[in-house]
C-alpha cells in the first residue's frame, strides 16, 4: 500500500447549481486525501457528498476553486477513475454478459474480465439476464463488477451499499476491501451511516452544510478527542476545543480536544467514531478539524 | 488456515481482537512455527475490514516476537505460546481460595466479577494501553 502521493486534493473548491443567487451545494472544501486510503465520505443527506464526487469524477464542473485528481485535471484523470453514482446507471437493454463486454471495449488495455466477472457470478446472476429484469441490489453488483473491472487507481462510489441486503453488503465490501489490500486502491465510499463504514474505513471526510467539518486519518481523530464528565460545578474547559457541552444536574459532560492535560478526578472515555462524527454534526459551530495544511501545490481551476 | 471472527459491538480494537485470537491459536496449538498467517487480502475479503488493520495486527505480532513477514512469502508463525495455566497450577489454587474466601465474607457473584475486573483492569488494561500508544508512535513515523 503506497502511503505517498495524493489520491485527491481540493482548494477552496465551491458548486452551486443555476443561478448565482442559487445556495451553494459545496462551499470553501480544501481537502486532501492520501493515496492508498480508504475513505468515508460522510455527511447528513444534502451534505455535498454526491457534488464533490461527481467533481471528482470529472462530470461535474467547480464553480470556484479546483481540484486535482491523482495529480491530474479530473477529465484527464478519468481513465484511471472508477466512479458509480448514486443510481448505479446501466444501460437497461443490455444483458450482464454485453455490459462487461462494454466495460472491456471502453477500457482497452486495462479491463480485467476475471475479476468482473467473479463478481457477477458471485451474486448468482445470469450473464444473459437483460439489467432491466434485475433487482437494485443485483443492478448494484453489475455496476460495483463493471467498476472494479476497470481496475482503476481511485475509486469513488456513492451510497454503494444502499440496495444491498446484508449478506450482499459483507461480501462486496470484502471484495472491495481485497482490492485496496491487493493493488493499493484509494477508496471513497459516501454514505450517511457511519457504522456500516467504520471497520473498513481508515480515513474519513465529515462534510456538513456544504463544508468540511472533520478530516483525517480516523485512528488520528479518535486519539484527538475525549469524551469526559466532571462535576459541573468546578469544571474549567479553558485551553481544550470543546465540540459539545452538556450539563445534567451537577455533572457536565463534554467532547472535548484536549488542549493538556485534563484534572485527575475527571473520568475521561475514548469515544467512538459514531459519537464523534453525530457530535460535530449536531455541533454546527465547533471548530472543524482536519490535518494541518499540506505543503502548498498547484491544483487546476 | 486461521479464520478470524471479528465482533463489532465488543468494544475490542479490532486489530486487537486479530492478535488476541493469533495468540489464542498459538497456546491451542492450532498454529505452530511455521505456518503461515492468512494474508491481509485473504484476512479482509472474509471480514470486510481494512486492510491496515489487519497489518497494524500483524505488524503487533511481529513486534512481540511471535511471527515474522518474509518478503513475497507471507507472514509466519516463529514461536508457540505456552498453554493457561491448567486445573492443577498453583495460581488457579490461589484463586480458588480467594473465590471461596469472598464468597465467605457476603460478596455476591456481581461484587466478585466487579472486584476482579477491577484489579484486573489495574494490573493489564495499562500495558495495552501502554502497547497502544507505542504502536499509534510507530504508524506515524
Amino acid at each position: 500500500m503506497t502511503d505517498t502521493g495524493t489520491a485527491l486534493r481540493a482548494a477552496g473548491l465551491g458548486k452551486r447549481f443555476g443561478r448565482s443567487t442559487a445556495p451553494w451545494a459545496l462551499r470553501d472544501c480544501t481537502l486532501r486525501l492520501p493515496a492508498g486510503r480508504v475513505c468515508a465520505l460522510v455527511g447528513p443527506n444534502g451534505a455535498g457528498k454526491s457534488t464533490l464526487l461527481a467533481m471528482a469524477a470529472g462530470l461535474l464542473a467547480p464553480t470556484e476553486g479546483g481540484l486535482t485528481v491523482l495529480g491530474e485535471h479530473p477529465a484527464d484523470a478519468r481513465p484511471r477513475v472508477g466512479y458509480v453514482a448514486q443510481g448505479k446507471p446501466l444501460y437497461p437493454q443490455l444483458t450482464i454478459a454485453d455490459t462487461l463486454r462494454v466495460g472491456a471495449d471502453l477500457n482497452p488495455g486495462r479491463w480485467d474480465a476475471a475479476t468482473a466477472g467473479r463478481i457477477v457470478a458471485a451474486g448468482d446472476l445470469d450473464p444473459r439476464a437483460r439489467v432491466r429484469t434485475l433487482s437494485g441490489g443485483q443492478r448494484t453488483r453489475v455496476a460495483l463488477a463493471l467498476v472494479l473491472g476497470k481496475r482503476p487507481e481511485l475509486l469513488l462510489l456513492d451510497e454503494p451499499m444502499a440496495d444491498l441486503d446484508p449478506l450482499a453488503r459483507h461480501e462486496l465490501m470484502g471484495t472491495l476491501m481485497a482490492e485496496a489490500a491487493q493493488h493499493g486502491t484509494t477508496i471513497v465510499l459516501s454514505s450517511h451511516v457511519v457504522a456500516e463504514l467504520e471497520e473498513s474505513c481508515d480515513h474519513l471526510l465529515l462534510i456538513g452544510g456544504g463544508q468540511v467539518r472533520m478530516a483525517g486519518d480516523i485512528d488520528d481523530l479518535l486519539a484527538a478527542h475525549t469524551r469526559v464528565t466532571a462535576p459541573a460545578a468546578d469544571a474549567d474547559l479553558t485551553g481544550h476545543t470543546v465540540v459539545e457541552s452538556r450539563t445534567t444536574g451537577r455533572q457536565l459532560t463534554a467532547l472535548l480536544r484536549p488542549g493538556g492535560p485534563l484534572p485527575e478526578d475527571w473520568r475521561t472515555f475514548a469515544p467512538s467514531l459514531e459519537e464523534l462524527v453525530l457530535a460535530h454534526l449536531r455541533n454546527p459551530q465547533a471548530p472543524a478539524l482536519t490535518p494541518a495544511p499540506a505543503q502548498p501545490q498547484e491544483t487546476h481551476a | 488456515m486461521l479464520e478470524y471472527r471479528i465482533d463489532r459491538h465488543s468494544g475490542v480494537a479490532t486489530y486487537v481482537q486479530i492478535v488476541q485470537q493469533t495468540k489464542q491459536a498459538l497456546r491451542l496449538k492450532l498454529l505452530e512455527p511455521g505456518d503461515r498467517l492468512p494474508t491481509a487480502r485473504e484476512v479482509v475479503e472474509a471480514t470486510a475490514i481494512n486492510p491496515n488493520t489487519v497489518l497494524k495486527a500483524y505488524r503487533e505480532l511481529e513486534r512481540e516476537g511471535l511471527v515474522e513477514a518474509r518478503r513475497g512469502l507471507g507472514t509466519f508463525v516463529r514461536r508457540s505460546l505456552g498453554t493457561a495455566p491448567t486445573d492443577d497450577s498453583p495460581l488457579r489454587a490461589e484463586l480458588d481460595g480467594w473465590a471461596a474466601r469472598a464468597r465467605e465474607a457476603g460478596l455476591d457473584r456481581d461484587d466478585v466479577a466487579a472486584l476482579f475486573t477491577a484489579v484486573l483492569d489495574r494490573h493489564f488494561a495499562v500495558r495495552e494501553e501502554h502497547l497502544r500508544e507505542e504502536h499509534l508512535q510507530g504508524d506515524a513515523s
